[in-house]
């Protein structure tokens, strides 16, 4: 059985949408839209996704569509899942936004609403830039990256997202990954039956701002992950896990080397040795943390067992 | 029932009765009063709303658009500052065709700092797509709000109702509260909006107009919130007929009859200026207060028809277009060149930032009109 026959055959994407050819978040949606089924309202802020959507009157997705103003996604799908439950309509509210209007300009609101636990699952594909203006820098793009507001190469470090939202104290976080459609979707498909604030980011490589031949959006999305660039994982109730195929990539010796997935593309094309050093030290140090994190997850829940034994002694 | 409320509870009190579904705020002086009083009706489930209380004020417009489009009955409240904060989203409520209603608790924009009131944070709506009410006492408030919830549905734009800081937030005053069954009789069968979210017919509601398309959406507001005026007097005819409130229209008329100079003005400085001219009529002179109570619709019709009967008009403005001059003044001057009225205007600004006004000051501006 082919991957594509495991998910509903239902397409929610449609044909003839404005994306890039090749467009890293237009697969993901594709796979996101089929895990969430037809009674689902998108929240989508100024994003390359107001453009693939299409121009009015159409509109490129069969499910409902609110497009929405930059810093906005999060505090009106609070809105909107509440009016919903205050009339007794059910539905999955999300919100699909890219890494500027998530990492950057809507993280503000975004914060607020985690922190409100509102049932809510917000995707933020993460294209590593402000895409739809024209490749500009944003808070996740990586270090050493082209654009063309960091024409020799971005000097900050990728926000960690995740984590941050982790930090709210959420239901469910987790990475996802285009390559790896049935992690994606099980994902998708499990925030939905969990209640409350549902965190899921996307790792959506664009050939356009990326520099690299649209043929490759899934052999880059792919190589982010199995260089470490990417860590595939969830953080449910708090608990942190890794998922395959970065589960074994807590050895260093597994994963591939960093070069692979940079040389493809031209954003990295001007990187030195030492900034390949820089890059992977960050990604050494992200993985140092999350062996760290799981190791003081497992003694804390040791601790808290030996705990509840103690008291019921 | 009489109840002795201050504006901001009174506002309170109208959005209850109005069973409102979703409530978002974010907490500003003078503001305050009207969601702690709106929390303590949910929480002893007296309304049965979800409130949101957001991080800012740009969310609680988004949440309450959100809201909206779901379908549900909803309101925010804010003053100057969170008022600006929000200000894309005001677009925003009103570019989507969403019903909500805002209380405006007007109060003059920092810096420097100042919490006391005037209407340059209320007149910024002015081109946004709102219709502007403004009240000038607690009952009004409470009128307003339940009508105002009326006045969107059946523009499918949202409603500010706007009523001075402290002057009218906090200062409290008998209101006649009607019977719930009456608001629900007035307010009428919730009905589905073609602007909100349609799980069986999905469109995409703000997408990407080119050229050729993205006019005709503001010729729509404009043309809609132009012919709203016909529109609040039948709500105001309906409100009366199911509470048996008063009727003022869109201005508020007190002496103009036969008055020589009228003074057109807004909020709760009205009073201080009727106050005056009652006191100039006992000494003989003519003169007559216009209260404005909607700047959108804007009531051309009533201002002309109070014009051409004037011999003078003193437009008193509690805002300024700074380097211009009075908002208000420019507007009414604006339709009596239009209608051909060719009564010399008089235009004064004053009371900003919550300076006092008082029946003085204003026989002094009506003097100075009359050149007595």
């Amino acid at each position: 059985m082919s991957l594509l026959e495991q998910f509903p055959r239902e397409e929610y994407l449609l044909k003839g949408n404005a994306a890039c050819a090749g467009c890293g978040p237009a697969l993901a949606l594709r796979y996101v839209l089929k895990a969430l089924g037809p009674r689902t309202v998108l929240v989508i802020p100024a994003s390359c996704s107001s453009i693939i959507a299409g121009a009015y009157p159409k509109s490129a997705f069969k499910v409902p569509v609110y497009h929405i103003a930059f810093a906005a996604s999060a505090a009106t799908a609070s809105g909107l899942v509440e009016g919903l439950e205050a009339q007794g309509i059910e539905a999955n509210v999300v919100v699909w936004a890219g890494d500027g209007g998530t990492v950057d300009i809507g993280l503000q609101g975004l914060s607020g609403a985690a922190e409100r636990n509102h049932n809510v699952t917000y995707i933020c594909y993460d294209n590593e830039a402000y895409m739809n203006t024209g490749i500009q820098r944003s808070g996740a793009t990586p270090y050493g990256a082209w654009t063309t507001t960091t024409p020799l190469g971005n000097k900050g470090r990728k926000k960690d997202l995740p984590f941050i939202m982790a930090a709210h104290n959420i239901p469910y976080v987790a990475t996802a990954s285009p390559a790896f459609p049935k992690d994606l979707v099980n994902k998708v498909a499990k925030a939905q039956k969990i209640r409350g604030f549902k965190y899921i980011h996307i790792l959506a490589p664009c050939p356009t701002g990326w520099r690299y031949d649209p043929r490759l959006t899934v052999k880059i999305a792919r190589l982010a992950v199995m260089t470490g660039f990417w860590p595939l994982l969830e953080i449910e109730h708090g608990r942190l896990r890794l998922n395959n195929p970065s589960t074994n990539l807590l050895d260093p010796a597994r994963r591939r080397p960093l070069k692979e997935y940079l040389e493809l593309q031209g954003r990295y094309r001007h990187l030195s040795e030492e900034d390949l050093k820089v890059l992977q030290r960050q990604i050494d140090e992200q993985w140092a943390r999350i062996k760290a994190m799981l190791r003081v997850q497992e003694e804390l829940e040791d601790q808290v067992e030996q705990g509840q034994g103690e008291r019921q002694r | 029932m009489r109840e002795f409320l201050t504006g901001n509870y009174a506002a309170a009190y109208g959005v209850k009765l109005s069973r409102v579904e979703v409530v978002s705020a974010y907490p500003i002086t003078p503001q305050t009063s009207v969601i702690e009083k709106i929390s303590e009706f949910v929480e002893k489930g007296e309304l049965k709303a979800k409130l949101i209380r957001v991080e800012s004020e740009h969310s609680a417009m988004a949440a309450v658009i959100g809201a909206a489009f779901s379908g549900a009955r909803a309101y925010t409240a804010t003053s100057a500052q969170g008022l600006l904060y929000m200000y894309e989203m005001i677009w925003w409520a009103a570019g989507s065709r969403l019903p909500v209603v805002a209380g405006i608790v007007t109060r003059a924009i920092a810096p420097p700092w100042s919490i006391w009131t005037d209407h340059s944070d209320f007149m910024t709506l002015r081109d946004a797509g709102w219709a502007m009410l403004f009240a000038s006492s607690a009952q009004e408030v409470l009128d307003m709000t339940i009508q105002a919830f009326k006045l969107a549905k059946e523009l499918m734009l949202p409603v500010a109702v706007g009523w001075d800081a402290f002057i009218t937030s906090h200062t409290a005053e008998p209101v006649e509260v009607p019977p719930q069954e009456q608001v629900d009789y007035f307010l009428g069968e919730k009905k589905k909006s073609p602007a909100a979210v349609d799980f069986e017919n999905p469109f995409a509601h703000g997408a990407l107009a080119f050229p050729k398309d993205y006019p005709k959406f503001r010729e729509d507001i404009h043309r809609t919130l132009k012919a709203a005026g016909e529109v609040y007097s039948n709500i105001e005819r309906r409100y009366y007929e199911a509470t048996g409130r008063e009727r003022y229209g869109l201005v508020e008329e007190v002496f103009c009859e036969d008055a020589d100079a009228v003074m057109f003005i807004m909020g709760a400085a009205a009073g201080d200026a009727i106050h005056a001219a009652g006191e100039l009529r006992r000494k003989g002179l003519h003169v007559g207060v216009a209260r404005i109570r909607s700047i959108r619709p804007f009531p051309r019709n009533e201002v002309e028809k109070i014009a051409r009967r004037a011999s003078k008009v003193i437009v008193f403005d509690r805002s300024y277009s700074l380097g211009f001059g009075g908002v208000l003044a420019t507007e009414v001057r604006s339709v009596l060149h239009e209608e051909g009225v060719d009564t010399p205007v008089i235009s004064v600004t004053g009371g900003l930032g919550g300076s006092d006004l008082s029946p003085e000051y204003f026989e002094k501006i009506f003097l100075k009109g009359l050149g007595v």
